[in-house]
């Protein structure tokens, strides 16, 4: 009970504070909270999450994936040999220093402005740190494992799939958390840049076009679109490591 | 020294790809060329007036978003019903994506310095925030006691107790904020058109200059390793004294 109340309380306040002090206003840009939600109904009715958030968090979750496949694949390869990692280590610490917005003009020019271009887009801006944290999962597993799995021959795609890949999995979750934000931020600007439908160009065209109450109940549309994904995320995260945080856990109690 | 081969590969890379005809020279020129608009920008005031802008935005951001979350994050995690009472609002607001608030800090500001730190603000508060957290609860309860004891008051605790546990997560908070600080603070120029870098590399793309474009992203990309670095040289600098820095060092 006091936990739920405790959880509840906050938001609840706040969202009363707000319905309340925005009741009677007269601003253009603040409208009551009253009008939001009533737009946010009018505005997000099916048809239109069918033909805007649909295609918008299709390309988030083909980009995303992809990213995933790649940044783990070339992830393990890199970290496996420790010749190309010193050589590649900087070009990679580079390209992830660039804030990823300012390759979606570069993609722009291969790829046009189509589906494709987006996916691209997203998968360039989330790979590195998916990349990167694989290479250091990998680098630190611990080296006694790897020495027993090679005395008990076991070898190749055995060792890879039982032994490095767990080890480096909870690193590897830390990258793939950071990419899905990556993930969201690219989703929206790539489609603010061009598009022709999606979340970003909605939100945008309600903008341009002074449609205040539409545009923020397209910003709170995407504020619960991120807490969903974070959402979903950690569940995810907290079933396949369920191993890992139990053994975190035994560790701080002894 | 691996290292520089690696560098130098990927400039001879972005060289042959064009020349050889595998990439049209259009889409992705010659490194020659990339370093020629780059040479040629170097020597022009607009170009150091709009590193300045980008730097201006990202610091500014910056030190209210670390301000902010210090102040915030004490508060809020020595106080434990606030701490109970907030986590869930904290957790919601976390994940919200700062793009989102573009179409509002274009309204609010139009095309100023301030949409640019809006969205720094915003993002990098919480990466502060949520460190500050871990830290605060990461006190050792025996020396929060024994400070009790010898009758410290609230702010010797926060001083003497609180503040140097917490001060290796602030840092760590800080080098995140950097760096998501200068992600924004490009994304708010390169797409509301604020002043800075982000508005250059916008402004090279539709005038069709590509080889200046380039050179311009590859800036950026060297002023976030360069954050990186100074960011992590100020953090071993300033923790000397803590475990998880002398730890580090070979005995």
């Amino acid at each position: 009970m006091k936990r739920v109340a405790y959880v509840l309380g906050l938001p609840v306040v706040l969202f009363a504070a707000w319905y309340l002090l925005s009741a009677g206003s007269e601003s253009f840009y603040a409208p009551p909270l009253s009008t939001i939600l009533e737009s946010f109904g009018k505005t997000w009715t099916l048809d239109r999450l069918g033909t805007d958030v649909v295609p918008s968090l299709l390309r988030l979750v083909a980009g995303y994936a992809l990213a995933a496949v790649i940044g783990v694949a070339v992830g393990v390869t890199i970290g496996l040999n420790r010749r190309v990692r010193a050589t590649v280590e900087p070009v990679l610490e580079f390209f992830r220093a660039i804030p990823p917005p300012v390759l979606v003009p570069v993609i722009m020019l291969f790829a046009g402005i189509g589906n494709g271009m987006k996916i691209i887009v997203i998968v360039f801006g989330c790979v590195w740190p998916v990349l990167l944290n694989t290479v250091e999962g990998v680098r630190a597993v611990d080296s006694v494992q790897i020495d027993t799995a090679k005395a008990y021959g076991i070898s190749g795609p055995a060792r890879l799939g039982r032994v490095i890949l767990p080890a480096a999995s909870p690193q590897i979750a830390a990258g793939l958390r950071q990419a899905l934000s990556i993930a969201i931020i690219l989703m929206v600007i790539s489609e603010m840049f061009a598009a022709s439908n999606g979340l970003g160009f909605t939100i945008v065209q309600f903008q341009r076009s002074f449609a205040i109450p539409e545009m923020w109940s397209g910003i709170i549309l995407l504020g619960l679109l991120g807490f969903g994904l974070s959402l979903l995320f950690r569940l995810a995260e907290g079933r396949a490591l369920r191993w890992y945080h139990g053994l975190r856990d035994a560790q701080r109690r002894s | 020294m691996r290292g520089l081969t690696g560098l130098a590969g990927l400039l001879v890379l972005v060289e042959l790809l064009p020349r050889l005809g595998l990439v049209n020279d259009a889409y992705l020129p010659p490194t020659s060329r990339i370093a020629a608009a780059l040479g040629d920008e170097l020597v022009t005031a607009e170009f150091w007036q709009a590193v300045g802008d980008t730097l201006m935005g990202w610091a500014i951001g910056l030190v209210i978003a670390v301000a902010a979350g210090v102040v915030v994050g004490i508060a809020v995690g020595a106080v434990p019903v606030l701490r109970a009472a907030t986590a869930s609002t904290i957790e919601f607001l976390r994940p919200i994506p700062s793009v989102a608030l573009i179409p509002l800090a274009v309204l609010l500001y139009g095309t100023d310095l301030g949409s640019t730190l809006l969205l720094v603000v915003y993002a990098a508060f919480w990466q502060v925030l949520v460190q500050v957290l871990y830290g605060v609860a990461d006190v050792d309860p025996i020396a929060d006691e024994t400070a009790r004891s010898f009758r410290f008051g609230t702010w010797a605790r926060v001083r003497h107790v609180l503040w140097p546990t917490a001060l290796p997560y602030v840092f760590t908070g800080v080098r995140l904020a950097a760096s998501v600080a200068l992600v924004l603070a490009v994304t708010a120029e390169l797409v509301i058109g604020a002043p800075g870098l982000g508005k250059s590399i916008a402004v090279a793309q539709t005038s069709g200059a590509v080889p200046l474009m380039y050179a311009l992203i590859a800036v950026t990309g060297l002023l976030g390793v360069a954050i990186n670095l100074a960011a992590r040289a100020f953090e071993r600098r300033t923790l000397a004294w803590h475990q998880s820095v002398r730890g580090e060092v070979p005995a």
